[in-house]
């Protein structure tokens, strides 16, 4: 296991609806450092970090995780991702700290109860933990989406949009988040439409135009 | 030497197979043709009066020639299938949804001209025969695709989506088809076929003919449907606002 | 490279899977019962559309049943993978490390013990009502315990396929019934075959062939097809 990740995407060419989103796209990330994915509405982000998670096809080109193309190692690739999108990735109908341990199960990883619920105090969330996820608020479910990143031992975050739908004290715990993931030698991949500040981590800049 | 290689994958691209097929069909519908005359002119003319079944039998020309068919464009609709998702071409999955409209109509054949001959054989105008039901079966299949297809907004989503189905079909037409026999001949059910006849050589090569004659139809027809499919997926690309100016 | 002491194999991520959807089954009760009171209700309207004739039912009551089951444990599938879709849950199941198709196949187990199985237990109080005798019944609900994984391993294809797709309920309907017409035949086939002295042990291994197919080679078709639903 390489103690220090890279994050290479090679030639990467994206095609929607017949539009041609972006072209020939060359960019390296080095652990450490996180990435921020800019560009207008429309322009390719989210289908961009689709395809570094692997859920959409790459038409052209390479995404390659420690030199190696992701394609040739899907599993340990998975092993190493954590994406957050839009959606939470919570069950209405089950409590907050069911949900917690399922995704983590799902990472691979059995979660104490104590664990859980300490990651959950971390973020506001205390005594929530046996609440049914319909009767949190929109900023609380995302917070529990926060405590499953916390909770990830992965490397590689995509984070696409992470600060919607969150308060001040949120986008603060986030922030505070990463930076202490990229203290760790991990890498991070966000969009936003908020240029907000990790820590003391300077951005790399990957700006997306329709060619 | 080199300049004898054909290659293929340059065809893979709409755009050149475009082209080709443009070429290609009117020979295919000229060739359906002129077999398709040749094949009924035997099938009513030089074929001798069945002993058992009289006139009525000659319908047969048209029936298992079509069941036939129907059979044969799933495979290979299925196999258009298989090779869009191996390779991701975006070709091949245009094949395969130029083909499933033909097999489905030649399924339909089968069914209409079973369906003729069984009349005047057993009084009623359907018999679960085993063929005959396996063929409802595959046109159900053939329908299955085409909704699929049809209600997926994503070109690309539709065909991959409907490889898939196509793909398990096929796998499983031949377990449908056993089963089917295995139902039939446990219930003893009726039989539309040429059983307790002996076929004579004329007979054998009008039906030949015809099933080549369909086959020819087929490839003309789908190779005519595909040429409209890439114009209209492609129709934001130079090359096709160019050639339909 | 050593494994931490609480990461956990491929069998109990699957088991964590099954665990979910019983949890949930068991709190969204409304959408388990549903199906069962619709194989009710179907297997009584065959009575009222063709008379009560007890010879007639009796004939009928083999393929009347297994209809009627193959159709509530169609009406059941689409919640497979529908609420996993919305909620962004199965995006997080397709970018586990596990496998797809091992996820795909604790699913559909799970769908089968939350929707087969009370079928299973169903059947032979419907089947008095057409008027099978105890060895009839005991057949009926052998070949629906082996039928009915099946009918969840194939119908979760067709589930994945329609994921989000426009009219999806009836969509799937007509995808995948053309494919249950072979578990049909050898299931209902088993009970008359034995009514009629010829025994039930071909369509029973036939049955349990599919079963063995199915298991095999639908999770692989499944995972294929959420993928392609996810793009």
């Amino acid at each position: 296991m390489t103690t220090s990740p890279t994050l290479t995407l090679s030639k990467l060419s994206c095609t929607k609806g017949g539009r041609q989103l972006f072209k020939d796209l060359d960019c390296t990330l080095q652990a450490g450092c996180w990435l921020y994915v800019a560009g207008a509405n429309g322009v390719g982000k989210t289908s961009l970090l689709r395809m570094l998670c692997g859920l959409a096809q790459v038409e052209s080109g390479e995404i390659l995780w420690n030199n190696t193309p992701i394609a040739a190692q899907h599993d340990s690739y998975r092993q190493d991702l954590c994406y957050l999108g839009h959606l939470n990735a919570l069950q209405e109908s089950m409590s907050v700290q069911e949900n917690l341990m399922f995704t983590s199960a799902l990472g691979g990883v059995a979660l104490a109860e104590q664990k859980a619920k300490s990651v959950l105090e971390r973020f506001g969330l205390r005594g929530r933990s046996q609440q049914l996820v319909r009767h949190l608020s929109q900023g609380q479910k995302r917070r529990v989406a926060l405590s499953r990143l916390a909770l990830s031992p992965a490397r590689l975050w995509v984070l696409d949009e992470p600060y919607v739908a969150m308060d001040e004290a949120g986008i603060q715990m986030l922030s505070d988040l990463i930076a202490s993931h990229l203290d760790k030698g991990g890498l991070a991949v966000l969009t936003s439409h908020q240029r907000v500040p990790v820590g003391a981590h300077p951005a790399q800049l990957l700006e997306l135009k329709a060619p | 030497m080199k300049n004898r290689v054909i290659h293929w994958f340059k065809f893979s691209s709409p755009q050149s197979f475009y082209y080709l097929a443009g070429k290609m069909w009117p020979w295919f519908a000229a060739l359906a043709t002129v077999l398709l005359v040749v094949g009924l002119w035997i099938s009513f003319f030089v074929a001798p009066v069945d002993a058992q079944q009289g006139q009525g039998y000659r319908i047969i020309f048209v029936h298992v020639p079509a069941s036939q068919m129907s059979m044969l464009i799933y495979l290979v609709m299925a196999a258009w299938a298989g090779l869009g998702l191996t390779f991701n071409t975006r070709l091949s999955g245009m094949m395969a949804s130029a083909l499933a409209p033909t097999g489905a109509l030649f399924a339909f054949l089968s069914l209409v001209t079973g369906a003729l001959w069984g009349k005047p054989m057993w009084g009623a105008w359907w018999v679960w025969d085993a063929r005959l039901t396996s063929t409802l079966i595959l046109l159900f299949l053939y329908l299955g695709f085409m909704a699929l297809h049809a209600s997926i907004d994503d070109p690309r989503r539709a065909d991959r989506a409907s490889a898939v189905l196509a793909l398990v079909g096929a796998v499983n037409v031949p377990i449908i088809y056993f089963s089917v026999k295995w139902w039939n001949t446990l219930h003893q059910g009726a039989s539309v076929s040429m059983k307790g006849s002996s076929m004579a050589s004329t007979m054998l090569t009008g039906m030949l003919i015809m099933v080549v004659a369909f086959w020819m139809y087929a490839i003309a027809i789908a190779l005519v449907r595909v040429r409209n499919i890439i114009l209209d997926r492609e129709r934001h690309t130079e090359w096709v606002k160019h050639a339909v100016a | 490279m050593t494994t931490a002491p609480n990461t956990l194999g491929a069998g109990a991520v699957m088991l964590a899977v099954i665990k979910r959807e019983i949890a949930l089954g068991l709190r969204q009760k409304g959408e388990v019962l549903t199906p069962l009171v619709f194989f009710m209700v179907i297997a009584s309207l065959f009575p009222l559309g063709v008379g009560a004739e007890s010879s007639l039912l009796l004939r009928m009551a083999p393929g009347v049943l297994w209809v009627s089951a193959l159709l509530a444990a169609m009406l059941s599938l689409q919640r497979m993978f529908a609420t996993d879709y919305a909620d962004g849950s199965l995006e997080q199941m397709v970018l586990s490390p596990t496998p797809l198709g091992l996820l795909v196949l604790a699913k559909a187990l799970a769908h089968f013990l939350l929707s087969g199985v009370p079928l299973v237990l169903m059947a032979p109080v419907l089947g008095l009502q057409f008027g099978l005798d105890g060895r009839a019944l005991g057949i009926l609900m052998l070949s629906l315990l082996l039928g009915t994984p099946t009918l969840s391993l194939i119908g979760s294809i067709g589930a994945a396929l329609t994921l989000g797709v426009r009219g999806a309920g009836v969509l799937l309907s007509l995808l995948i019934l053309p494919l249950y017409i072979p578990v049909l035949i050898f299931g209902a086939g088993a009970v008359e075959a034995d009514a009629a002295g010829l025994g039930f042990g071909g369509h029973i291994s036939l049955l349990s062939a599919l079963l063995v197919l199915s298991l095999f080679f639908s999770p692989m078709a499944t995972a294929a097809a959420l993928r392609i639903s996810l793009e």
